[in-house]
């Protein structure tokens, strides 16, 4: 099957995830399309590894799943704590810090 | 005969002793104004004990100084070395000769009496201790002034006089006129001031230094122009402190201070300065004619000047500084006439000392018996309630007048003799204008001597209505009034015998006789005359007839010379009102160009920040949104660029 192909479908995940940070209001949601960005590019490091015969991507791959994992970490418990006090989880709703 | 080169020899013995005749008063000053409410006391005593020991000193250098030879009474004390840099030495040293020593006793002599004056006309005053204070303070620069072997510490000394009168001139501060007049007084000095200070450093750069052995004895060496330009200088600074035209404005004002201080401004200090400074300088005058002849010019027109204004002046005490003016004038013409007339001006000068000394403290003694009014419309008849003051002043009137055999007339007659033995037109041009000046002079001080003390009773109630009640005042002021009266009737002639004063000065400033185209007697004569004429005018109207109780409207001349002749409305419109529309043109451009550029780069950097900050409006999406746009920019700049 031609690699390019996996380069196709990863653009798509990416821009899927991208459309979905920016549009949609829910925390939750906005996280998960965090996570979809995210693993598309995982998709195309791994793509590029095997295209090139390299291992660089496959490692790299890895590197982003562990820092995707502590951000998941992090960011769910910022986004309960938000909950908690707030009683809404919509990103348009935590504006205070502005001018 | 002219002067011997000037070489002082090292003081030894009791010469040693100059520098306490500055440093008397300096402590005293000191102790005063230092000392504060604690000196409060005793204050006034040791301020007078101070000048009087200054006095006792002084005469104790002049009998020593009598003792030696004519040639050999001329003394340097070094005292210290004041400012000790390579390439720029300033020694602290005083210089004793004839000249000084004839100043350091009229300073101390005449600043005595007016300090036992003053503690009975001040007697009522809180402030007495800090009065007295600067009376110490005024001795003591007017000294250094005189006794300085070097033109920077005579410069020192010259500020030390502007400071001091500017503190006794203001020393009412709590009336706007006496706070405002003290400021005018000291402007005005310090545009003499710039003169001098340009003197000294023309010295030092042509004579490599400001010693008096350094000037007089380079001079004759040096480039005429350049000696014309310090004499020029020096006669500016003249201008400023001897009040003659045309920075003479600043007198007529200075009354505003107690009385006191009027006389000591006008007879022992002050005034006197510019005099010195060129009688002290002759060397410089002598090689430069042209510099003289503006000094007779100068002296000429404020002779005529302050003879004016004192016939316009209501105010007894502006009429007499207006007669100040007029004999300082004279005093600057005789000096600007060159060894002629040198000894005459400093003989005019010590004689001038003790009768206007005396009518001024005659004037506070009349004020301190009218509720302190100074207005002589409002006097008359006083001679029979103020009998002391009446003869003393009376003395002093006379010998200003140049009635002989009181002193006025005797060095009065020399410098109108002088004037016309400078030969040529302006010899005569010269003449006639101090012979004018002793008609116009006779005139205005009868009018102030009939106005005050013959005639009806003019009395007024002042502000508060208590009606005048003229009484003699005590006898600290009384005394020193008598005893200048003696001066006022014997100084002349004591000069006189077998030409004394001449022969004391004429090894330090030259001596030369003049010639003049009158015959002596001739000319004593027409003096005389026209001092009778205007007594008698003055008779006609002021003796004769009432004066009125307010001033008539006058001619055109008397109401210009009631404001000094339009000198101030002069200064006002030509320097006060330019200088203001300039600062008002610079202030406007500060305001406008400076801080505009100034606040506009701010104004303009915190308006568009105001807007900018705008783009931070909290809402993550668009963050994310802007930085989503910024990568994808970034990407399509890196593929442009490389595709």
């Amino acid at each position: 099957m031609n690699p390019a192909n996996y380069l196709y479908l990863s653009a798509i995940l990416f821009t899927l995830g991208a459309l979905g940070v920016l549009v949609r209001r829910n925390a939750i949601v906005v996280f998960m399309c965090v996570e979809l960005m995210l693993n598309a590019s995982n998709l195309a490091f791994v793509t590029f590894s095997r295209m090139h015969g390299k291992l660089d991507g496959q490692v790299i791959a890895f590197f982003t799943m562990v820092v995707a994992a502590a951000e998941v970490v992090v960011g769910l418990a910022i986004i309960i704590t938000v909950f908690r006090t707030r009683r809404s989880a919509s990103v348009d709703d935590a504006n205070l810090l502005k001018y | 005969m002219p002067p011997s080169t000037y070489a002082p020899v090292a003081a030894t013995g009791v010469f040693t002793l100059t520098a306490w005749v500055v440093a008397l008063p300096m402590i005293g000053a000191a102790i005063l104004l230092l000392g504060g409410k604690r000196t409060d006391r005793w204050g006034h005593l040791l301020g007078t004990l101070a000048a009087i020991a200054s006095f006792a000193l002084g005469a104790v250098l002049f009998f020593s100084l009598l003792g030696k030879s004519g040639g050999a009474r001329s003394y340097d004390q070094h005292v210290y070395t004041w400012v000790p840099v390579p390439g720029f030495t300033a020694d602290a040293g005083f210089h004793l000769d004839q000249l000084s020593i004839t100043f350091v006793l009229l300073i101390t002599g005449v600043g005595s009496l007016i300090h036992v004056y003053s503690i009975g006309y001040m007697e009522h005053d809180e402030n007495r201790r800090r009065f007295f204070g600067y009376l110490n303070l005024f001795l003591a620069a007017m000294l250094v002034l005189v006794l300085a072997d070097n033109y920077l510490l005579l410069y020192a000394g010259w500020e030390g006089v502007g400071l001091a009168s500017y503190l006794l001139i203001g020393f009412w501060q709590h009336k706007p006129s006496a706070a405002v007049a003290a400021k005018k007084a000291f402007i005005v000095n310090r545009v003499g001031d710039i003169g001098l200070s340009l003197a000294v450093m023309l010295m030092f750069t042509t004579f490599g230094g400001f010693a008096f052995s350094d000037v007089f004895n380079k001079a004759g060496a040096a480039d005429r122009d350049t000696i014309t330009g310090i004499g020029l200088m020096l006669l500016l600074a003249a201008c400023g402190k001897s009040a003659q035209f045309p920075l003479q404005s600043w007198l007529g004002d200075a009354m505003e201070g107690p009385t006191p201080v009027s006389a000591l401004i006008h007879a022992a200090t002050m005034v006197t300065a510019g005099v010195y400074l060129i009688v002290r300088s002759h060397v410089i005058f002598d090689l430069s004619p042209n510099a003289r002849l503006m000094v007779t010019v100068v002296g000429a027109i404020t002779l005529m000047i302050g003879a004016i204004i004192g016939c316009a002046k209501d105010d007894i005490k502006k009429a007499l500084a207006g007669s100040t003016m007029s004999q300082i004038g004279y005093m600057i013409l005789a000096a600007g006439l060159g060894p002629i007339g040198y000894v005459f001006a400093i003989m005019h000068l010590v004689t001038h000392g003790f009768f206007k000394a005396g009518l001024f403290l005659g004037a506070g003694s009349v004020m301190h018996g009218m509720n302190d009014d100074v207005d002589m419309r409002h006097y008359g008849a006083l001679r029979k309630y103020l009998p002391v003051t009446y003869i003393t002043f009376g003395f002093g009137y006379l010998a200003i007048i140049g009635c002989p055999p009181f002193s006025g007339f005797w060095s009065k007659d020399k410098i109108i003799e002088a004037a016309f033995s400078q030969g040529g037109t302006s010899g005569w041009v010269l003449g006639c204008t101090a012979l004018l000046g002793a008609l116009i002079t006779a005139f205005y001080m009868t009018r102030v001597m009939l106005m005050t003390f013959f005639g009806e009773k003019r009395w007024v109630p002042d502000a508060e209505g208590h009606e005048p009640h003229p009484h003699e005042s005590p006898k600290t002021m009384t005394v020193p009034m008598v005893i200048l009266a003696l001066g006022s009737i014997l100084a002349g002639g004591l000069f006189s015998i077998g030409s004394g004063f001449v022969n004391w000065l004429e090894p330090i400033t030259g001596h030369a006789e003049g010639h003049s185209p009158l015959n002596t007697w001739t000319l004593s004569g027409l003096t005389l005359l026209v001092v009778v004429l205007g007594v008698a005018y003055a008779w006609s109207q002021y003796g004769a007839k009432q004066a009125p109780a307010t001033a008539p409207a006058g001619s055109p001349l008397t109401r210009a010379a009631r404001r000094d002749l339009y000198g101030d409305a002069f200064n006002e419109a030509v320097f006060m009102r330019t200088g203001q529309y300039l600062t008002r043109l610079l202030v406007y451009f500060d305001l406008k160009g400076v801080d505009g550029v100034v606040n506009g780069v701010a104004a303009g950097l915190g308006g568009s920040s105001g807007r900018f900050r705008r783009i931070q409006n909290g809402f993550v999406r668009s963050y994310a949104l802007s930085m989503f746009g910024g990568a994808a920019m970034l990407i399509a700049a890196l593929l442009l660029v490389r595709g």
